[in-house]
Formats: C-alpha cells, sequence, structure tokens
C-alpha cells in the first residue's frame, strides 16, 4: 500500500478530516501565540487546551470505533485504558514536581508523604525517566487488554457478555483506584504538576506544543487505522464481525485477531489519556467511571461508526455541546446528553456521517 | 549424543516451536495412505437427554463424493458440526486421515487441516464483495501478522477469477455479497469452499432454493470434484442425489441405517419403513 | 454440684422471703399506703428514703416499678403539687412529658420550682434490688429472667438472698436455671475449689459473656491454683470459643444472606428482562430508584403511619416502575430488539434522563426513610448471637417476591407466554400469542420488581438519584453469574456472590471484597461463559 492510497483510503470523509487536522495544526499556533492577547482574532490560552482535549477525546474515540465499528466487539470499559494510560503520564508528571511539593521531598509525592510512606513503591520506579512512562502508556493498558482479551476472546465471551465484563472491569479498577493504599493518590488522583521535559505546563509554548503533539497523534492513530482497516486483517475483522463462526470455519483463528486488535485499541486508548493529563491537569479515579465508557461509545454512535472520522467527529461534537450546556445550562445538560443517546440510536442507527451522507445521496 | 547434534537438534525449524505447537498441528497433509480419509466410529452427541448421534460409525474413502440422506431430526447436521468441531461428542472417535485426531483440534485448525463446510443456509460476509469473499478464503497462512501485511500475487489473483468464473459470478466481482440472490450466495459460499482447496468438502443442501439449471451445474461441479477431493453431501432432493452419487448412507435416529448405491437404498425395507411409514 | 446444700439454704431463704410476704398482707389498703410513701420521698433524708423504697417494693403496688425506675435514672421531680415522673426518652433541652407518680396519667403541667429527688450510691443499689425485686414476681417469666440477668452480673449478699427466694418458689424452670447460672457465677469466687469446681459445672455449656469473661481467668495459673478447676474452666472456655466460632460464622452467614438477598431483589428484574427477553435495560438502577422514591413519597403523604406507609408502596413501587418499563418497551426498545447493543446504549441514555428528572423533582440531595418500629432493633438469639430485623425482613421480603415471581412464571398464562415467546417467538406468534403485548407485560414485570427492589432498599440506604447506579454492575454480575434466562440460577447466584463478599471482607476490607469478587467474576466467565445454570439444548447454541 502506497502513503499515498493510504491518505485517500478513507474517501470524502477521511480526507476532510486529514485536511481539519492540517489545518488546525496550523491556525492554532498562529491565532494562538502569533497574534497579541487583545487582538480580535487571538485564540484564547484556554481553547487551545480545551481543543487539545477535545482531540485526545476524538483519539479514544478512534479506539472504540475501531473495535465496535470494524469487529463489533462493544467495550463499555475503554476508559480504563485511556485512564491507565494517563496515570502512567500523571505518575511521571508528579516524578517531576521533586522537591517543589507541599512537603519538599525530591523521592515521594506529596500524597505519600501525607501518608508517612517511607519509600517509593516499586511500580512507581522508573517513572522519573520519560522515556519509561511512554513505555508505560503503551505497556500498561497493553498488557491489560492482551490478559482480559485473552482470556475473554478464547472462551468465545462475546456480544453482551463481553460489554457487561469490560465494565465489571473498569468498575473494580475505579474501586481499586479509589483505595489509598493503592499509592496512586486515592480520591484526589494525581495533580498539581508542574512541568514536562522541562518546560513549565503553564506556559503559553508548552500548552501549544502538547496540542500539537495531540493533533500528531490523532492524524498517526487515524493512519494506522486507516492502514489496518485497509488492509486484509481488516477484511477478515469485518468478516468476524458480520459471521463470526464462518470466519472459523474458513480457518481463521478468531480469538487472536480480536485479541490483536483489542490490544491496539487499548493502546491507542492509552495514548489518549496520556495527551488529556497534562492538558488537564488531574488524573483521578473517577476517569475509570463505567459512565464515562458509556459516554464515550456515544460519542462514536453520534458521529457515526465504522468510518473512523466519524467517531473524531461525534466526539468533537459531543463535547462540545457538553461544554456549551454545562456553563449555559447545568440541568438539562444531562436531559440533552440522555435524549442523544436514545435519538441517535432511534433514529441515527448511521450517526452524523451517515446522515451528511444520505443527504449528499439524496440530492445528487 | 554429541554437542553439534543437540545444537542442530534445538535449532530445527519444525521443533524449535514445539512446545508452543500443539501435537495436533504437526502433520501438515492429511494422510490418506489407507484410502480413507474420513473416519467416524461410535460417535455420540446429546442434547439434554435427546440422543442426536447415537454411536455413529460411518467411513468416507478418499476421492469419494458421498450422500447422506434422512429425516430430519437424524443427526445430518449435527454430524458436520462434530466433523468441524463446533460440536464436541461424549464419546467415539473421529480421525481425518491417519494423523488428524479432529476431536483435539477446533474449528480454525480442521479448517487449515484441510476440511471445508457449506453450510446449509448460506453464509458469506455480507458487508465484503464477492472479490474479496473469495480473497479471504484463499489458502495460505491465516496467522494475524500475516494478512495485516499480505498482498495478493498474480497468481492469487489468477486463481480468484478462475473460481469466480467456474461459480459464474465473474461480472459481479466488486458486488457486495449481501445483495446476491439466493443461488448467487450458494455459489458464492461453494466458490468460497472451493478456494480453500480442502481435501473434505461437507456440503449442507446444497441446492436448495436453486433452479433446474443451476442445481444441474452444481451437480457437474460437485462430480468433477471428486477424485481429487472427498465430498460429502446432506441432500434431501432425491433426483439430484441419484444424478451425482454412487454411495449413500441413510441415517436415522443418530446412527446409519443403510448404506450402498441408490436403488439398494431405496429397495432397502427398513428405509422404506421409516421414510415411507411401510 | 453440690445439690443439696444449695438446696437446704434456698429452703431456708424461702422462709424469710414468706414472712415478708405475710408483712405485706397485714399492711394498709395498697393505694393509700403507697399514695403516702410517695408523697413521703421529697421530703425524706437518704436514709428514710431507702425504708420508703423498701416499703414500696415490699407493697408491690403495680405504679411503684416506673416511679423507683425514673428514680433510679433522676428521673423523679416533685413540688408543692405532688411528684412527677419525666418520661424517658424527652431529650434533655426540651420541656419533658410529665406524668403523676401517683396515677402515672399525663400531668398537664410545667414545673416552676421542680426539686429533684436525689439518690445516692447505696439507695441507687438498693432501687436496683428493688427494681429486680419487682421484676423477680412479675407474672411473665420473661420478665422474670431479665431481672435475673440484670442482677447477674453483681450480686451482693441480699440479692444473694433475694434470688435463692425466688429459685424456690418460681414454678418456671428457665427462671430456675437462669438463677442457677447467676448464682453459680457468683460462686466462683468461692474460696473452696470444690464449690468454684461445681460452679464451672453448672455453667458447663453456657455461652454467655459474662460466664466466659468469669471463667476465663480460672484457666490461668495466676488466678487459679486449684488445677482441677483451671482444667474444668478451660474446657468450658474452649467450649465457648467453639460457639463463638460457629456464630461468627453463622454471622457471616447471615450478613451474606442479606446482602445477597439485596443483590437477588436488584437483579431478578434484570433476569426477566435480560433472561426472558434478552434486552439489555441499562435503566433497571433507576427504575429501583423510582420505587425507592415511591416509599419517600408514600411516607410524605401518610406521616403517621409509616408502617403501613411502607407495605403500600410495595404495590405502589410496583405500578409506577412497571408502568415506566411499559412506557421504556413500547417507546425505545420496541423498536430495537435484535440489536442488544444499540438498546444498551438507548437505555442508558434514557436512565441518565430518569437520574436527572429525579434530581429536578427531589433535589440532587438524599433523603432518608424512616424504617417502621417493626423493621428497627435487634432480635438478641442469645448472647453471642443477634439478628437485626432490618436485615431479616429484607431476606423474607426476597424469597416472598422470587417465590410470587416464580408463581407468575409458572403458573399464570402470562408466564406460559412469556416463556414461549423467549423459547422461540415465530412459533409463538403463529400459536395466536400477541408478541408485542407479552413483551410490553414482561418488559413492565421487570420494571415492577426493581421497584419492589427499591422499596426493600430503601430500608438500607438514602434514597437519591445515584441510587440505582450502585447497582446496576452488580444486577448484571449476579445475572450473569446465575446464568441467563435462569430465575433460580439469579437468586443462587446473587445469595453466593453476597455470602462471598461478606465472607472475603473481614480478610481484605469491603472495597477489596469487591474488587475479588469481580475480579472473580470475570474470570468465572471466561470459564463458563453461560453461568452457574446455562440453557441447554440446540435452541441455546445458535444464538
Amino acid at each position: 500500500m502506497t502513503p499515498r492510497s493510504l491518505l485517500m483510503r478513507g474517501g470524502r470523509g477521511g480526507a476532510i478530516f486529514l485536511a481539519v487536522m492540517a489545518l488546525l495544526a496550523v491556525v492554532v499556533p498562529v491565532l494562538n501565540l502569533g497574534l497579541a492577547p487583545d487582538a480580535a482574532l487571538h485564540l484564547p490560552d484556554y481553547w487551545v487546551t480545551l481543543l487539545g482535549k477535545y482531540l485526545s477525546y476524538a483519539l479514544l474515540a478512534i479506539a472504540i470505533d475501531l473495535i465496535w465499528g470494524y469487529c463489533g466487539i462493544l467495550s463499555l470499559g475503554h476508559t480504563a485504558f485511556f485512564a491507565l494510560g494517563g496515570y502512567a503520564m500523571g505518575m511521571y508528571l508528579m516524578r517531576q514536581i521533586g522537591t517543589r511539593g507541599m512537603y519538599g521531598n525530591a523521592e515521594l509525592p506529596d500524597f505519600m508523604v501525607f501518608l508517612n510512606w517511607e519509600a517509593l513503591p516499586w511500580y512507581w520506579w522508573g517513572f522519573d525517566q520519560f522515556w519509561f512512562a511512554m513505555l508505560m502508556v503503551l505497556l500498561a493498558p497493553g498488557v491489560l487488554a492482551f490478559a482480559f482479551g485473552w482470556l475473554a476472546f478464547r472462551s468465545r465471551v462475546g456480544g453482551v457478555y463481553l460489554s457487561i465484563i469490560t465494565q465489571a472491569l473498569t468498575y473494580a479498577l475505579m474501586l481499586a483506584f479509589f483505595r489509598n493504599e493503592m499509592g496512586f493518590g486515592g480520591n484526589n488522583g494525581l495533580t498539581d504538576f508542574k512541568d514536562i521535559l522541562g518546560y513549565s505546563l503553564q506556559s503559553q509554548h508548552t500548552r501549544v506544543g502538547l496540542f500539537l503533539a495531540t493533533v500528531v497523534a490523532l492524524t498517526l492513530g487515524y493512519l494506522a487505522c486507516r492502514y489496518i482497516t485497509g488492509s486484509r486483517f481488516g477484511r477478515i475483522i469485518e468478516a468476524i464481525r458480520d459471521a463470526e463462526s464462518r470466519t472459523r470455519f474458513i480457518g481463521y483463528r478468531v480469538e487472536y485477531y480480536k485479541l490483536a486488535l483489542f490490544t491496539f485499541s487499548a493502546m491507542l486508548a492509552g495514548i489518549a489519556g496520556a495527551l488529556y493529563v497534562p492538558q488537564v491537569g488531574i488524573i483521578n479515579p473517577g476517569e475509570f467511571s463505567p459512565i464515562n465508557s458509556i459516554e464515550a461509545v456515544v460519542w462514536v454512535a453520534v458521529g457515526g461508526r465504522g468510518t473512523l472520522y466519524g467517531a473524531a467527529l461525534g466526539a468533537g461534537i459531543v463535547n462540545y455541546a457538553k461544554t456549551w450546556f454545562t456553563t449555559a445550562f447545568p440541568e438539562i445538560w444531562l436531559y440533552a446528553l440522555g435524549a442523544l443517546f436514545v435519538a441517535v440510536t432511534l433514529a441515527l442507527p448511521r450517526g452524523v456521517v451517515g446522515l451528511l451522507a444520505r443527504r449528499k445521496g439524496g440530492t445528487a | 549424543m554429541n554437542l553439534r547434534e543437540t545444537v542442530h537438534e534445538m535449532t530445527r525449524r519444525d521443533k524449535v516451536f514445539d512446545f508452543v505447537n500443539r501435537p495436533t498441528e504437526r502433520p501438515s497433509r492429511v494422510d490418506i495412505s489407507h484410502n480413507t480419509i474420513l473416519y467416524l466410529e461410535d460417535i455420540t452427541v446429546s442434547f439434554d437427554g435427546f440422543r442426536a448421534l447415537d454411536a455413529l460409525t460411518l467411513y468416507i474413502d478418499a476421492g469419494e463424493l458421498r450422500c447422506i440422506i434422512g429425516p430430519n431430526g437424524a443427526g445430518k447436521t449435527t454430524m458436520m458440526d462434530v466433523i468441524t468441531g463446533k460440536t464436541r461428542p461424549e464419546a467415539g472417535q473421529a480421525w481425518f486421515g491417519q494423523t488428524f485426531n479432529l476431536l483435539r483440534m477446533d474449528e480454525p485448525e480442521i479448517a487449515q487441516a484441510g476440511i471445508g463446510r457449506k453450510f446449509q443456509k448460506p453464509t458469506v460476509f455480507t458487508e465484503h464483495t464477492v472479490f474479496e469473499n473469495l480473497e479471504l478464503s484463499l489458502a495460505g497462512p491465516r496467522g494475524v501478522w500475516h494478512t495485516l501485511f499480505a498482498r495478493l500475487d498474480g497468481a492469487q489473483r489468477d486463481r480468484i477469477a478462475e473460481v469466480m468464473e467456474i461459480i459464474g459470478l465473474q461480472d459481479h466481482a466488486l458486488q457486495r455479497a449481501g445483495s446476491l440472490s439466493h443461488g448467487q450466495k450458494q455459489w458464492l459460499e461453494i466458490g468460497m469452499l472451493l478456494m480453500q482447496e480442502p481435501q473434505l468438502l461437507l456440503v449442507d443442501e446444497p441446492v436448495a432454493g436453486m433452479t433446474p439449471q443451476e442445481t444441474e451445474r452444481t451437480a457437474e461441479l460437485l462430480t468433477s470434484l471428486a477424485g481429487k477431493r472427498s465430498v460429502v453431501v446432506v441432500e434431501h432432493d432425491m433426483a439430484f442425489v441419484r444424478s451425482i452419487s454412487r454411495t449413500v448412507t441413510v441415517l436415522h435416529e443418530g446412527r446409519v441405517l443403510a448404506e450402498g448405491s441408490i436403488d439398494a437404498v431405496q429397495n432397502d425395507s427398513e428405509v422404506r419403513r421409516v421414510y415411507l411409514g411401510e | 454440684m453440690n445439690r443439696p446444700l444449695l438446696h437446704s439454704m434456698h429452703r431456708c431463704m424461702a422462709v424469710w422471703a414468706l414472712v415478708l410476704l405475710a408483712g405485706l398482707a397485714h399492711a394498709a389498703p395498697p393505694d393509700a399506703a403507697y399514695a403516702e410513701a410517695v408523697q413521703a420521698l421529697p421530703e425524706a433524708s437518704f436514709r428514710e428514703k431507702a425504708a420508703l423504697v423498701a416499703a414500696l417494693v415490699t407493697q408491690g403496688h403495680p405504679n411503684a416499678r416506673p416511679l423507683l425506675a425514673a428514680m433510679l435514672d433522676n428521673r423523679l421531680y416533685a413540688d408543692d403539687r405532688g411528684v412527677f415522673i419525666a418520661d424517658a426518652d424527652t431529650t434533655a433541652d426540651a420541656e419533658p412529658v410529665w406524668r403523676d407518680a401517683l396515677t402515672l396519667n399525663p400531668a398537664d403541667v410545667s414545673l416552676g420550682s421542680r426539686d429533684r429527688i436525689r439518690t445516692n450510691n447505696s439507695l441507687r443499689a438498693a432501687l436496683k434490688v428493688g427494681l429486680a425485686q419487682f421484676d423477680l414476681v412479675d407474672p411473665d417469666a420473661k420478665v422474670r429472667i431479665a431481672a435475673v440477668r440484670e442482677l447477674s452480673g453483681d450480686l451482693d449478699d441480699d440479692v444473694l438472698a433475694l434470688l435463692r427466694a425466688q429459685q424456690a418458689t418460681d414454678d418456671a424452670a428457665a427462671v430456675r436455671r437462669e438463677i442457677d447460672i447467676a448464682l453459680a457465677v457468683y460462686q466462683l469466687k468461692d474460696d473452696d475449689p470444690a464449690l468454684r469446681l461445681a460452679a464451672i459445672e453448672v455453667l458447663d455449656g453456657e455461652q454467655r459473656n459474662l460466664v466466659y469473661n468469669r471463667v476465663k481467668p480460672l484457666t490461668d495459673p495466676a488466678h487459679e491454683p486449684d488445677a482441677a478447676v483451671r482444667a474444668a474452666a478451660s474446657r468450658v472456655v474452649a467450649g465457648i470459643d467453639g460457639w463463638r466460632e460457629i456464630y461468627g460464622a453463622l454471622e457471616t452467614l447471615f450478613f451474606g444472606l442479606s446482602l445477597g438477598s439485596v443483590l437477588v431483589l436488584a437483579a431478578i428484574g434484570l433476569a426477566i428482562s435480560f433472561g426472558v427477553m434478552g434486552v439489555i435495560n441499562m435503566a433497571h438502577g433507576e427504575l429501583i430508584m423510582l420505587g425507592a422514591y415511591t416509599t419517600y413519597v408514600m411516607q410524605l403523604l401518610l406521616p403517621n403511619h409509616i408502617g403501613l406507609a411502607l407495605v403500600l408502596a410495595v404495590p405502589a413501587a410496583f405500578l409506577v416502575s412497571g408502568l415506566v418499563g411499559v412506557a421504556i418497551e413500547r417507546g425505545i426498545i420496541r423498536f430495537l430488539y435484535g440489536r442488544p447493543l444499540e438498546t444498551l446504549l438507548a437505555t442508558f441514555g434514557l436512565s441518565l434522563i430518569l437520574q436527572q428528572v429525579v434530581r429536578s423533582i427531589f433535589s440532587p440531595l438524599n433523603r432518608s426513610v424512616t424504617s417502621p418500629d417493626w423493621m428497627q432493633g435487634l432480635w438478641q438469639i442469645n448472647d453471642l448471637f443477634s439478628v437485626t430485623y432490618n436485615r431479616l425482613a429484607i431476606i423474607l421480603f426476597m424469597l416472598v417476591v422470587f417465590a410470587l415471581l416464580l408463581l407468575v412464571m409458572n403458573r399464570t398464562s402470562l408466564g406460559l407466554k412469556v416463556r414461549a415467546v423467549s423459547q422461540n417467538r415465530a412459533m409463538a406468534k403463529a400459536m395466536g400469542v400477541r408478541t408485542a403485548r407479552v413483551d410490553a407485560l414482561t418488559f413492565g414485570l421487570g420494571s415492577g420488581i426493581a421497584g419492589i427492589a427499591g422499596v426493600a432498599l430503601s430500608q438500607l440506604t438514602n434514597v437519591g438519584p445515584n441510587l440505582g447506579q450502585a447497582y446496576i454492575v452488580d444486577s448484571f454480575m449476579v445475572v450473569v453469574f446465575g446464568g441467563v434466562g435462569n430465575l433460580w440460577g439469579t437468586l443462587i447466584s446473587g445469595l453466593s456472590l453476597g455470602v462471598l463478599n461478606k465472607l472475603l471482607e473481614p480478610a481484605a476490607g469491603a472495597v477489596m471484597a469487591k474488587i475479588l469478587v469481580l475480579i472473580g467474576l470475570i474470570l468465572f466467565i471466561q470459564r463458563r461463559p453461560k453461568g452457574l445454570f446455562p440453557q441447554k439444548g440446540r435452541a441455546a447454541e445458535g444464538h
């Protein structure tokens, strides 16, 4: 497959998606850094962060779409992988605080000092190294997804059963991370980060840098998914989605395919979480909550599953709506979100993307 | 054993991953040296006390075309489920050739060993094109890593084109399989079987819903396959059975009631009693 | 033990008691004497008070007992109009409810310059004994036993005499045994090893804390020189330890069963909609929540009849949640049959809306629902084992609901139709079953039971908008663990998950226990994807 065909494979929607990414990568830094704060077109700093947050959500949505839209695996626990990636990044950021914490302990994060811990627990070792933390961003969700998927797919747990046990998985992790004894900051999670790779997280330039990193990660993640779905492997996972047992009788080991896809998707979610944490400035066990996972699934449904760019679009639409509602009409937000769930499943099975495609088809 | 031999032994490619490969996967081709490709012996399957298969014993010769007939509930589909690994029997033996113990293998292993199956209800990948359906069925490596980077070479394209020709779908290569007619789906599924190049084909009611012309072509195709491959056909259409088969097996209540030429079977008093209530 | 000796002592005491009773018979008319003694109390010195208390006890006037109890608790007051009792359950700040000490009728007075009738230590001791003396002659054997128990901790000579007298005359064997125990506990301190040994023999087989605490020191050579006594004491202590273990296990089992009952109640409605119909209803938790709020509303409507409100809340919650369920089925789910993942998402959206509705109507704060009297308190089976009534009620309630549900599913035409539709929809339709109606009713039934579960939950926790969410994951786990489509499986899996949780809790802590159970379930589903009791047969194979 040539690089060019990879870029074009998403069709018109994919091309628009890539164009938007390129546009964001240019426009956001220019409008934020290039213009004076009082200029009419100046993009406020918090918008940079907000957009970065949306884009990391979009990456999570693409990860979910890859397994749900293409392989029919509905994971209601994908934020577990998102949060694990986030925690790995958060642990690195905690170690970077060093002596600037409230207790001024160079080794131990504040919450450990507060709990009277003597030494860093072994699973915090190495997180002062950026490369190690990044490795863990991939490995922590990847290993969990591999172990979980190996057990689940091998014994052919599928459909709603799988959805329910993924939900149980993230619920169990949430309960675990709420415990102070786990050594991840308990209730409060990890926060008060100071800098990343030596750059202050408060600085405008770092924020734009993180935003650009998110754009790049989202674009690469999209292209990787595009490559996968365009390969024979991709046709096999679609075959599994449509007729699982037929695929077996042709000789494919369905469980290996699902496992590979699920693990890859979990790692993507982990990367999304790692990009999310430094921009938002906090990670806490609430990120594991099953509700968040289901909400993320709805982004995909709203955008239109099985298209990848639709998932990203859905993440953008729903989260922008959330931001807008929660400031303008906080009490209406849950009504709106709930109605969105119902409306999309009943009236828009192919999401916004499907709607646009249909309108276009109708006029042509 | 000296050191060199030991090292050599340890680095032999087919032995290195002994501990990974299950013993059943070791033979690569089916061994039909005794001229029998399928052994089913005393196979018993029951669902909630109902005996779907009752000590069924059946042998299929290499290159044979065998028809299996029997009333509803005789255990025909269950038998195919046992052979392809979908259902595990409570008792009995099932061997594919001399070396493959089917009861220790799962569906993909059995398929890769060389048993292909066509379902009663045509099952194709509805969202894929005809071409893609055949591509996925192409004989060859089935590994995750391989398929991620696989490209079709010229010979493979030719093979797909050839099979599309055989099943008469050469003009529908890019059509979604879900939009094919019932008969075309039946053919596509047969085509998928052919792509797998199996040694043993299990074909469940291949001509159901086909026009007489299509039925005739199917009969031709199946007869032409026999010889190189073994074919087991489950069918209700007696005219079709008569047109293709040399040996017919009658199943009844999970066991073999009669076996022989179509005429011999049709004149068998037991068979007449079961079928016609005489 | 040395029965003849004790017996003769008892006989001696009995004579003494008879003298007292004779004195009672010769007294002035009881009411008048009672009034006289009571009215003398405010002005009496401590010595005189002691005499008056003794007189009140010997008179045995029925009103004297509350009077003496009030005096012991410093709730007895006097002013120039008479002697008044402040009711025990009034709080310190509020003006107490007053009763006239003579008649016990409510006294509509606000005492201006009231004086508390004071007591001192020896008077309080006398009051205690006096109260016990009252209770010892109570016609109800239970009251007599309670009185002996109350006394048995610290006996002095007076009480000893009293007990011995009572033992001689009491016609209830249980009371006599109770006195035996009290006397034996006292006798443990005797100087004579033989008597100590005899006392231990009497106490052998008793499990109460008092016996344990008093016998335990006798196993220690530092306290007990006699080896035979030590051996006997060790035997008794070991016996009690054994019982404690058994009761500890029983208690865990009970807690587990009550938690399990909650899980079963929460899950059983889901077992119907998920198990029988194959519908994933993520709003199930919110239907439970609606049931809980129905209970709350019923109590608002009937503030003076808490118990009645609770009883009426059961059918009301069934109706409310059931009707909402039917509306959900008709409005959303029927368009999504055969698409379980979409159903899951749509009903989840619905759960958000329902939560928000409740927040808008009742505020986001938790509401507390009062338990009626008969649900409060403790059933003390013995010293080592007691069960709370509300947990017991939940278990019984769950069993009743389960039995009714079984009855509906197995004995009614609706149940027959539901089973028919769940096994073969097309065939049922061909046979003339109106499947759409059956679907709606089945879903309504499952939802109604969720509402009933909400009534039960309102008795255990606060009622709030998030009540349902806390149970949804657990409920699904119960259904999946038990095997979809199997009500008995749901019962067994709910109860066993509850017990398992409580078994793990002491070792791992509550949160960790829950995590372990979840992980265990995830692993279990890998082993047996169809649950504990899978549906069998060809029908279950395909899908």
